[in-house]
């Protein structure tokens, strides 16, 4: 594993029953770097995530995340996961960014923020408030604090989310789809946000429906389809592609114009 | 002629004062049966979403006997069964608040487990990672947002059981009803019913006022 590099999946396969939703996936991440993982739905961009979240678990391959093992292979090619305090350390370097926030509605925006780094990470309360608030500062959240979720537009409750996900201070960040449950006049607060972070240097993968952000955002694009990689590389070189399937989806993008 | 109705052959004050002692058992009936029945479902909840068949069956199966015989049937069966098979002698109001607890526990715990199955999947996701511990994940997250959606549904209950008390009369236990049988036989007079009926009435007033208010306090966030 490259001395930069880190998140390594590595032939990883995935079903649920019948489907195979992960055909030997393997994709590595360098430290900084920004990778976007298109493909239409049903693809299996969202299990990837999920997997290496460990909100999944792959039947065979391997993952090593930061220099950690997270699963390998035994000699039956069945995929074996690391022990619970490996698998916690794992899931901490990880942030995770969903489609549909969930942020709890029954905290403030302030304690969602601090609550993973006061009952996990045990940060004293006024430190772990210090941070929120910077993060929320930042975010342009500054005065929803003691708001709650329902109190929130939805891009409001999505940039609240990316702070609670920051607020643990990650190696790198993943968002699953993270303006599509969006009205489009509010992915743009949302976009921005990924931006900044992009151009602090934080390692992102970003599996979105956004072509233009995708295209302008990262370092290299996925592109995904029936549990495969159809095609990888720089933005510029995927949006110029002359393979069939990804000339295809990218087409109909630009047809219905999402 | 008979009259059934003789009002001036009743002594109010001793009327009142005789239904008032059934009310204060009624009341610690109701409270020794919420105290106990309310964290018992909780856990009888639990253990029926085990995903271990050989604790989940067994729980149905509780729930299943609890939910579909008479309650009525089931203080008799529990007042009798200790002392004429086991020859263990009980007391009548002990049996009372056990049949109580573990009858209303069945009925709680479904309660629990619809609205825990309620609350959307992606809370735990959430929770799980950001680190929280399952326990963590249960007490923090998902049982506050369950305690919110249960309210109407135990306030419903609750009322239910201020006027369940009145079967434990069938074991013999002196609460409101069978107070007011007892002075209906003496007076024969259905008056006694009737303040029996107002008392009934006012605990029940207070419990719904109790839970609306906790309802309201609940308020603060939607979802």
């Amino acid at each position: 594993m490259p001395a930069d590099e880190i998140l390594n999946v590595s032939h990883v396969s995935k079903s649920f029953g019948e489907l195979d939703v992960l055909k030997d996936m393997s994709l590595a991440v360098s430290r900084g770097e920004v990778v976007s993982v298109i493909g239409p739905s049903g693809s299996g961009k969202s299990t990837l995530l999920r997997v290496v979240n460990q909100l999944e678990r792959a039947e065979s391959g391997s993952i090593n995340v930061c220099g950690q093992v997270l699963c390998q292979n035994d000699e039956k090619g069945h995929a074996v996961y690391a022990d619970k305090a490996v698998l916690k350390s794992i899931r901490l370097a990880i942030g995770l960014v969903f489609q549909n926030f969930n942020l709890f509605p029954h905290y403030s925006i302030l304690k969602n923020i601090t609550e993973a780094p006061i009952q996990v990470l045990k940060k004293n309360r006024e430190e772990a408030e210090g941070t929120a608030r910077e993060l929320l500062r930042k975010l342009g959240l500054a005065e929803k604090e003691s708001a709650y979720p329902c109190q929130l537009s939805g891009g409001q409750q999505q940039r609240a989310a990316i702070a609670r996900a920051l607020a643990m201070n990650p190696q790198m960040i993943f968002f699953d789809e993270p303006t599509s449950a969006l009205d489009p006049e509010l992915t743009g607060e949302v976009l921005k946000v990924i931006r900044e972070l992009a151009e602090e240097h934080m390692t992102m993968v970003v599996v979105t429906h956004e072509m233009a952000f995708a295209s302008e955002l990262s370092d290299r694009i996925i592109f995904m389809d029936q549990g495969v990689i159809i095609e990888e590389g720089t933005p510029a070189a995927v949006f110029a592609s002359e393979n069939e399937r990804t000339r295809q989806f990218l087409q109909h993008y630009a047809k219905t114009g999402l | 002629m008979i009259n059934y109705v003789m009002l001036s052959a009743i002594n109010y004050p001793a009327l009142i004062q005789y239904l008032a002692e059934g009310t204060l058992t009624v009341l610690e009936l109701f409270f020794l049966t919420i105290l106990l029945s309310l964290p018992l479902g909780l856990l009888v909840a639990r253990l029926r979403m085990s995903r271990y068949k050989v604790i989940q069956l067994p729980v149905k199966l509780y729930l299943l006997i609890m939910r579909g015989t008479p309650l009525m049937l089931q203080l008799v069966f529990f007042m009798f069964f200790p002392s004429m098979v086991l020859h263990i002698p009980v007391a009548r109001l002990p049996v009372a608040v056990f049949s109580f607890t573990i009858n209303y526990a069945a009925y709680f715990a479904e309660i629990y487990r619809g609205s825990i199955e309620s609350i959307p999947a992606g809370q735990q996701e959430a929770a799980y990672v950001l680190g929280l511990s399952p326990m963590q994940t249960f007490m923090r997250i998902t049982l506050p947002q369950v305690v919110k959606r249960i309210v109407p549904a135990i306030a419903s209950e609750s009322m239910t059981l201020v006027k369940d008390t009145a079967l434990a009369s069938v074991i013999g236990v002196a609460e409101l009803f069978k107070n007011a049988t007892s002075l209906k036989a003496t007076y024969a007079s259905v008056i006694p019913f009737a303040v029996a009926a107002v008392f009934y009435l006012i605990m029940n007033s207070a419990v719904a006022l109790f839970y609306s208010r906790v309802e309201k306090k609940m308020d603060y966030y939607k979802g």
